[in-house]
């Protein structure tokens, strides 16, 4: 378990390193970031002071070294727009975003496990139907569009909640269900296929030769089984929620960190977005990490070897 | 002696797209206290689901019924669920042929171990801890106590199998029924675990239904055997009565088939059987061992009765005893073949 | 001991094949093409798609770019409008059936051109790591982790407002983002294959490893690879929409249905039906692709179904 925790970790470091790259090579996609920055009305000396101010005068792995070297300081650089430390940014709008994601797949899980679990446990019946029909909707919902459907519903047919804003948790329910069912049809389905086919193991007829109850063998031996997979999704899952965070802060004006990014989008504020781009990765490679291990713990087979 | 199991004509019926399969098409058993019934046939005969059915494993879809089926005097047919599960695990249990994964992965041996006697016998984890101990070390398993907090996948397939049987044993059940206990192992472990088991059996007293297509295995541990065939039992009797007098030509064609040391000459082909088994789907006549039986005649078409000579004693041909007696001698020769098989 | 028993086909239930004839395979494939009704409703609805896209120049009523100040956000026929713009008008007075007819066509070139893209270079990398294994199925299995750590949306719109928008930059950008699950599927695929007597019985006899991958492996992983290629296709028109609806795609005054719910949005209130349109196409686009997708895996692989 011990050097399956350390490769893991050497791992991630590596994927983070790479990921860091790819995140600082978006500045040279823009052409010259100084002319950018200075704006239209700039003159040539403005621009050049930029360039040197910011180091875009020298040599490309001399500013990534000193980018990376500063981000694992905890520094990101100022934003281009609001004239402020990146990190003070994002330490205001990462908690909202982190609240909905956790709000969503937590909501996600609550309701595609039970699901998935029930039809597996009765398979072409009703319930098992519905909640193939639920999956295949949810896969083929455009996430923007399910949002105005229930900002129509929820906030102008039935107005019982804010439709925009971030001030109280109600700012909250829209978008956790539009982000959560996102990530319903895949977890569904994986905790349906799983439960099958525990249910059809060797070792649950051993536990129904056994004479144990129902539930036992249900909750025991078979779920127990068939949740380590749901495990390694959830996690991902949830990291591309944040992602796809962007989208419904945007739409419901929640003021998170995927709101700032497309804001900062917009004014090609380039520290900001790579600053978010980072920390999205970042946090999903560390939420891997963690999945990978309480999948290993879970695991007898790789927590005993 | 009083009858553990009583079985007469069970059926196992099985729809599939093509109509439906008649996997076991009413046979007869009864194995009594302290005995060993072995039934015995190639690969899709219907033993194993003879087994689960006893056992109400079968998945909901196969169609069970009997005219008798008798467990302890107790009818098992018109038991409920929850009434079946009281009685599995604790009067009967089963030992399954896939010891790689008849135990879950997730929960250590003992865990796994101790579930039937805290289930049945409300027993606290302490007891049924030491019955784990004990009953490991009766399996001929060295370290027992450490070995509780082994997984799975520390064991090795024998070691696995000897769990499965100390697990068997933990309610000390009436009937124990061993579908192929030692096909998924090695050859070496084979004969100690099937040694284990006539041991125990005899130490426990209990019943035990074996079901295995080895007839070498049948001749050293059986006292009765049931020679199955696409769902019928074909022959039955003691052991020594099947191996010595086998009457139905497909058991003389399986008794054929075992090499004999010192007899079968070198380099010499091995008997076998010739053809392959019928389909059992959809409504079938006569005798369906026909089209691989060198003396099948036109009245195998019609039917094949059921000849009892006594009591636990009969076969299934249209022709009288002597001249299966004569047939028998001619392809097999009068030597005793139950201590040939059980070399 | 153990008895020689002759058990060759020695199973009840399964009769050999002399003894029943059964349907070839063919008849098989088309029995079960027939009788999946996810794929012939999922076939039938993409078709009725595509002939919309492909004959809107000739069916469209009006021109998708005319505007008509005068006729702006005129409802659809049902709620009150005229037959002359069936569906009703958009914010600038555009005949909103046209667009819609249009707009598919956007949707289903990026959904096939980046499908594509993203199919190429996803099936190389997997079975590549499939067939050689070792370091390079270690650099591929690497690379795909690094790839899914990546918010694509994010990086997606992001590169597009740095390298300005169009339909090409949008289909570059999803091309060459969403080839992780090709490589994974296809190398776990691969994997399987080259362990088949087969392949090694073609090495045996001295075939070149680009003849065993084209003649021995690709035959046998084509299946995964359609099927794969339609949900990505289903994803890609997805993420296109959601690029074009904040503004990070397609760009006006093309008719993209993410666009088209973009330009509807701020009317949300009073006329739901601008965006009620195109979402519904949208959703019925990618539903029938998936239903596809679904289908054409139950189909060629009965035996994986659950």
């Amino acid at each position: 378990m011990l050097i399956y925790t350390i490769k893991r970790f050497f791992l991630a470091i590596l994927v983070a390193l790479t990921v860091s790259v790819i995140t600082f090579s978006l500045n040279q996609l823009s052409g010259d970031p100084a002319i950018a920055m200075a704006g239209e009305t700039a003159s040539d000396s403005d621009i050049e002071y930029i360039r040197k101010l910011y180091g875009f005068d020298r040599p490309v792995h001399e500013q990534y070294l000193s980018w990376v070297a500063r981000a694992a300081q905890g520094d990101l650089g100022q934003s281009f727009y609001f004239r402020i430390p990146v990190t003070d940014l994002l330490a205001e709008r990462l908690p909202v975003s982190m609240i909905l994601g956790v709000s969503a797949i937590t909501f996600a899980i609550v309701l595609s496990v039970p699901l998935g679990v029930l039809a597996a446990m009765r398979p072409n019946s009703w319930l098992d139907r519905f909640a193939l029909g639920l999956s295949v909707v949810g896969q083929a919902m455009p996430s923007f569009w399910l949002a105005l459907m229930l900002i129509v519903l929820l906030g102008v047919m039935f107005p019982i909640l804010p439709m925009t804003g971030s001030d109280s948790w109600q700012n909250f329910v829209m978008p956790t269900i539009v982000l959560g069912y996102y990530a319903t049809p895949a977890i569904m389905r994986l905790t349906r296929a799983g439960m099958l086919e525990v249910l059809g193991s060797d070792y649950i007829r051993t536990a129904r030769a056994k004479g144990l109850k129902r539930h036992t063998i249900l909750f025991k031996h078979a779920l127990r089984n068939a949740v380590i997979p749901v495990v390694s999704l959830a996690a991902v899952q949830f990291g591309f929620m944040l992602g796809g965070s962007i989208v419904i802060e945007s739409i419901f004006a929640l003021h998170g960190a995927g709101y700032l990014a497309w804001e900062s989008i917009g004014r090609l504020d380039l520290p900001v977005v790579q600053a978010i781009v980072l920390v999205f990765s970042l946090f999903y490679i560390v939420l891997t990490f963690l999945s990978d291990l309480l999948n290993a713990w879970l695991d007898p087979r790789i927590r005993v070897s | 002696m009083s009858a553990v199991l009583e079985i007469t004509g069970l059926k196992v019926d099985i729809p599939v797209s093509a109509g439906d399969l008649h996997a076991v098409r009413g046979i007869d058993l009864s194995v009594g206290k302290g005995e060993t019934l072995c039934i015995v046939g190639e690969s899709g005969c219907g033993k194993s689901l003879t087994s689960l059915s006893i056992m109400g494993l079968l998945p909901s879809r196969a169609r069970v019924s009997a005219d008798m089926m008798n467990f302890t005097g107790r009818p098992l047919l018109s038991m409920s669920e929850t009434e079946l599960s009281d009685i599995r695990g604790d009067r009967m249990a089963m030992i399954f042929q896939e010891p790689m994964t008849s135990l879950n992965p997730s929960y250590s041996i003992g865990n796994q171990l101790m579930e039937p006697l805290i289930r049945h016998r409300n027993a606290s984890k302490d007891e049924a801890r030491k019955r784990a101990i004990y009953l490991l070390e009766k399996v001929g398993i060295t370290a027992a106590e450490s070995r509780l907090n082994q997984f799975p996948h520390q064991l090795s397939g024998g070691l696995r199998q000897r769990v499965m049987i100390a697990m068997a044993l933990m309610c000390d059940p009436e009937l124990i029924i061993a579908d192929e206990p030692t096909t998924a192992l090695d050859v070496t472990i084979q004969a100690q675990i099937l040694h284990l088991l006539a041991e125990l059996r005899r130490e426990f007293n209990s019943a035990l239904i074996l079901i295995t297509h080895d007839l070498g295995v049948v001749a050293r541990v059986a006292d009765k055997v049931a020679v199955m065939y696409a769902g019928r039992i074909v022959e039955t009797g003691r052991v020594e009565e099947v191996f010595n007098n086998p009457l139905h030509p497909y058991t003389q064609g399986l008794i054929n088939c075992i090499p004999i040391p010192g007899k079968t000459a070198r380099g010499s082909r091995l008997g076998s059987i010739p053809g392959i088994v019928p389909t059992l789907i959809g409504e079938t006549q006569g005798c369906s061992f026909r089209n691989r039986c060198a003396y099948a005649g036109p009245a195998c078409e019609i039917d094949d009765p059921v000849v009892e000579l006594a009591p636990g004693r009969s076969y299934r041909c249209v022709l009288p005893e002597d001249q299966l007696k004569r047939q028998g001698d001619e392809t097999i020769g009068k030597t005793g073949s139950l201590e040939a098989a059980s070399a | 001991m153990t008895i020689a028993i002759d058990d060759k086909g020695a199973r009840p239930g399964l009769p050999s094949a002399n003894q029943i004839t059964g349907p070839t395979p063919g008849q098989q494939l088309r029995k079960r093409i027939f009788g999946h009704y996810g794929l012939l409703i999922g076939a039938g609805i993409l078709g009725l798609i595509f002939l919309m896209a492909l004959s809107a120049p000739f069916l469209a009523p009006h021109d998708p770019y005319a505007q008509s100040l005068l006729a702006r956000v005129k409802p659809p026929v049902w709620l009150g409008g005229s037959w002359e713009n069936m569906l009703g008008t958009d914010v600038l007075g555009r005949d909103y059936l046209s667009r819609l007819m249009y707009g598919a066509q956007i949707s289903l070139l990026i959904g096939f051109a980046a499908a594509f893209i993203s199919g190429v270079i996803g099936t190389a990398m997997g079975v590549a790591a499939g067939y050689f294994g070792g370091k390079v199925d270690l650099v591929v299995t690497f690379l795909i982790t690094v790839r899914l750590s990546m918010p694509v949306v994010l990086v997606a719109l992001a590169v597009v407002a740095l390298v300005g928008g169009s339909l090409e930059v949008v289909i570059a950008v999803l091309g060459l983002l969403l080839w992780d699950r090709y490589a994974v599927v296809m190398r776990s695929a691969t994997m399987q294959i080259r362990q088949m007597d087969y392949v090694a019985s073609a090495r045996a006899v001295g075939c070149s490893t680009s003849r065993i991958l084209l003649t021995e492996i690709m035959p046998n992983i084509v299946n995964n690879l359609i099927v794969v290629a339609t949900l990505e296709m289903a994803h890609a028109i997805l993420l296109e929409a959601a690029l074009s609806f904040l503004g990070m795609g397609v760009q006006p005054p093309l008719p993209s249905w993410g666009l088209m719910v973009a330009e509807g949005k701020d009317y949300i209130l009073f006329e739901p039906w601008l965006i009620t349109i195109p979402g519904v196409a949208l959703f019925m686009m990618v539903l029938a692709i998936n239903l596809m997708g679904d289908g054409i895996r139950d189909v060629t692989a009965p035996e994986n179904r659950n």
